[in-house]
C-alpha cells in the first residue's frame, strides 16, 4: 500500500494523512482491545492462556495513547503546514511517521510475545522506548523550525511548542528508573513515575487543546480568541497545573507532605477553568448553534461537554479528604476514560473531520448520529464506572474481612452495564472511524473506497 | 516593555520553578530507609518482566482485576504467597516462575510492605481537607 511516498498520490497531503491513517487504525485497535478487556471482567479468566489480561491492558493502552500522539502530530503537522507558513521538513515529518509506525508495530507484536516494560500504566520495553524519543525528536525539530519567529504568536503556537518539549522531558523523565539509584526505592520510584506520566498527559493534551483554539479560529475566520489575555492566561493556568498537580495520584502514598499541599493547591486553580466554562456556557451554546452544520464543530462540542464533566471529576478527586475514597478504584479509571474518550479522541476526530472535508451531506448525518450515540453511550460508560469505584471505595474504607474477590462479585452489575454501554460506544466510534478512513482512502488515493462522495 | 516580554518572563519563571522541584524530587532520600536488597530488585525485575501492574496495585496505583499486594507480605504467609505464585489461580495465569524467581519476588513484597501501610481508612484527614499518615 502506497501510503508514504507523494508522488503518485491523488492529494499532495498525503503524509499527513497518513498519521492519521495510521491513528485511527490504532484507535480501532484500543476499541476492539478494550471490549476483550471488558470481558475478561464478565468472565474471569478468559483467554488465560494465550491472551491474558496482562497482555490486554498494554495492548489496549498503547494503542490508545499511540492514536492521541500520532492524531496530535498529525494534526499539529497539518495545521502549521496548511495554516500557517509550511513546515519546514517533510522529510523529517516522513522519516518520523517511519520510526513511529515501526516502533509501535514492534511494540504491540512484544506484548503478544509476553515482552513487557511492566511499568504502570504506559509501558513498553525500554529499548523500544528509543525510536519513539527519536521520532519525537524529530518532530520537536520541525515545529520550533517551521515556527520560525517566536514574537506574536497566537496562544495555540505557545501550546504546541510547550507540549512538544515538555512530553519529550517527561518522557526521558519516566525512563529514569533505568538508573539503580532511581529504582532503589519503591516510593521515590512511583513519585518520579507518576510526576512524569501526570505531565506527560498534560504534554499532549496543550497539543490536543492548541489545535481545538486553531480550528476554532478557522471555523470563526478570525484570531480574536488565540490573541487574547483570556486565552494567555488559560493557557498559563493550565501549564502551571501541567507542571505541579500531578501530587494527586500519589496522596496516599508515604511522601512528604509538601508534596500533597504543592499539588492540592495547585489543583484548586483549575476551579478558574471550571468557572470559566460554565461562563461561557450560554455564549458557547449560541456558537455552537451558529456552527450547526460543521461536523467538526459538533465534535468539539460534544467535547467541551466532556471537558466540563472530566474537570469537576478531576478537581474533586485533586481534595486528599476525597481522594482518600477515590484513589485506587474505578473513579480513578472513570476519569481517564472521560479524558481519553470524551476530550482528547472527539477533538481529534474532530481535526480529522475538518482535515478529510467530508461534503456528503448524507454521511455528515450518518456520522452525526453516531456521535450522538457515542456520546451517550460514554455517559453511562462513565456512570457504570462510578458507581462501580464508590462500591470499591465503601468496601476499601470499612475492610470488615470481605475478601477481594466478594468486592469484585458485588461490582458484577457495573460491569455487565459497563460491557455493554462500552460495546455501543466502541460500535458507534467504528461506525464514525470506518467512514473517516474511508474517505481519507480516497483522498490520498489508496485502496478500497467504501463510501463513494457525492 | 519588548511585545511578549512579561509572557516570557513568566513562562521561564514558571520552567524554573519546575527544574528546581524536579532536581529536588530527584536526589536520593525522599525515603532512604527503605532500600531494598539486591535480591528485592530482582524481584522488581520480574515483577515487571510479568507486568503484575496491569492486574495488581502497589498503593492503590495499578490495575484493577486483582488485590492491592502493598502489604501482602505482612497480611498472609510466605507459604501462602508462594502457593499463589507458583501455580496462579482461576484467573491469574500460571507464570511457570522458577523457586529462585518466586524467592526474590516474595523479597520484592517484603521490601514494599516495608515502606508502608496501604490502608485508606487509616489516614487521618486533616481540618484544610490534606491528609495524614
Amino acid at each position: 500500500m502506497v501510503l508514504l511516498k507523494d508522488k503518485g498520490l491523488k492529494n499532495k497531503n498525503a503524509l499527513f494523512f497518513s498519521y492519521f491513517l495510521a491513528a485511527l487504525f490504532l484507535f480501532l485497535l484500543a476499541l476492539l482491545f478494550g471490549i476483550i478487556g471488558a470481558f475478561q471482567y464478565i468472565v474471569p479468566g478468559l483467554f488465560k492462556d494465550g491472551l491474558s489480561f496482562e497482555k490486554i491492558r498494554p495492548l489496549h493502552v498503547s494503542s490508545a495513547v499511540f492514536w492521541i500522539i500520532l492524531g496530535a502530530c498529525g494534526t499539529v503537522s497539518y495545521y502549521l503546514h496548511t495554516l500557517r507558513q509550511g513546515l519546514w521538513s517533510l522529510r523529517l515529518l516522513r522519516l518520523q511517521w517511519y520510526l513511529m509506525a515501526t516502533a509501535i508495530l514492534f511494540i504491540l507484536m512484544s506484548y503478544m510475545a509476553g515482552i513487557f516494560g511492566g511499568r504502570e500504566y504506559w509501558e513498553f520495553h525500554p529499548v523500544l522506548a528509543v525510536p519513539i524519543a527519536l521520532a519525537w525528536l524529530l518532530f520537536l525539530i520541525n515545529i520550533f523550525a517551521s515556527v520560525k519567529i517566536f514574537r506574536r504568536q497566537p496562544v495555540y503556537i505557545w501550546m504546541w511548542l510547550t507540549g512538544v518539549v515538555f512530553f519529550f522531558y517527561t518522557y526521558m523523565e519516566s525512563y529514569l528508573w533505568l538508573i539503580p539509584s532511581f529504582r532503589a526505592n519503591v516510593v521515590q520510584d512511583m513519585t518520579i513515575q507518576w510526576k512524569s506520566y501526570g505531565s506527560m498527559v498534560g504534554g499532549w493534551n496543550m497539543l490536543i487543546y492548541g489545535s481545538g483554539i486553531c480550528l476554532m479560529d478557522k471555523i470563526s475566520g478570525n484570531e480574536k480568541y488565540s490573541r487574547s489575555k483570556m486565552a494567555f492566561a488559560l493557557y498559563f493556568l493550565g501549564l502551571f497545573n501541567l507542571m505541579f498537580n500531578w501530587g494527586h495520584h500519589i496522596y496516599t502514598l508515604p511522601v512528604p507532605k509538601y508534596i500533597q499541599y504543592i499539588s492540592y493547591s495547585v489543583s484548586m486553580t483549575e476551579l478558574l477553568l471550571l468557572g470559566r466554562i460554565i461562563y461561557y456556557w450560554r455564549g458557547s451554546l449560541t456558537t455552537a448553534q451558529k456552527h450547526y452544520h460543521l461536523l467538526a464543530y459538533r465534535f468539539l462540542f460534544a467535547a467541551d461537554l466532556w471537558v466540563f464533566l472530566t474537570l469537576m471529576l478531576a478537581i474533586a478527586m485533586s481534595v486528599p479528604a476525597i481522594n482518600r475514597y477515590t484513589h485506587g478504584t474505578h473513579i480513578t479509571v472513570a476519569h481517564t476514560m472521560g479524558a481519553t474518550i470524551g476530550i482528547n479522541s472527539l477533538m481529534l476526530l474532530s481535526f480529522v473531520m475538518d482535515i478529510a472535508a467530508i461534503g456528503s451531506e448524507k454521511i455528515k448525518r450518518q456520522i452525526s448520529r453516531a456521535l450522538y450515540m457515542a456520546v451517550g453511550a460514554l455517559l453511562v460508560f462513565w456512570l457504570s464506572l462510578i458507581l462501580a469505584g464508590i462500591t470499591k471505595a465503601y468496601w476499601q474504607m470499612h475492610p470488615e474481612g470481605v475478601p477481594f474477590s466478594t468486592m469484585m462479585q458485588k461490582l458484577r452489575p457495573y460491569f455487565i452495564v459497563f460491557l455493554l454501554s462500552g460495546i455501543s460506544l466502541a460500535s458507534a466510534l467504528i461506525y464514525i472511524i470506518s467512514h473517516v478512513l474511508s474517505v481519507l482512502c480516497i483522498r490520498i488515493g489508496c485502496v478500497f473506497p467504501r463510501i463513494e462522495e457525492k | 516593555m519588548r511585545p511578549d516580554q512579561k509572557k516570557l518572563i513568566l513562562l521561564f519563571s514558571l520552567v524554573s520553578l519546575f527544574i528546581c522541584y524536579s532536581f529536588y524530587l530527584y536526589q536520593p532520600g525522599l525515603d532512604r530507609q527503605h532500600l531494598p536488597s539486591a535480591i528485592a530488585d530482582k524481584g522488581k525485575k520480574i515483577w515487571q518482566e510479568k507486568n503484575c501492574a496491569a492486574c495488581h496495585q502497589i498503593y492503590g496505583l495499578g490495575g484493577y482485576l486483582g488485590p492491592d499486594l502493598t502489604n501482602i507480605y505482612s497480611t498472609r504467609t510466605r507459604a501462602h504467597i508462594r502457593a499463589f505464585l507458583k501455580s496462579g489461580t482461576s484467573i491469574m495465569p500460571d507464570f511457570k516462575l522458577s523457586d529462585e524467581e518466586i524467592t526474590q519476588l516474595t523479597a520484592y513484597l517484603q521490601s514494599i510492605d516495608a515502606t508502608g501501610v496501604a490502608a485508606p481508612h487509616q489516614l487521618k484527614v486533616n481540618n484544610d481537607g490534606t491528609l495524614e499518615r
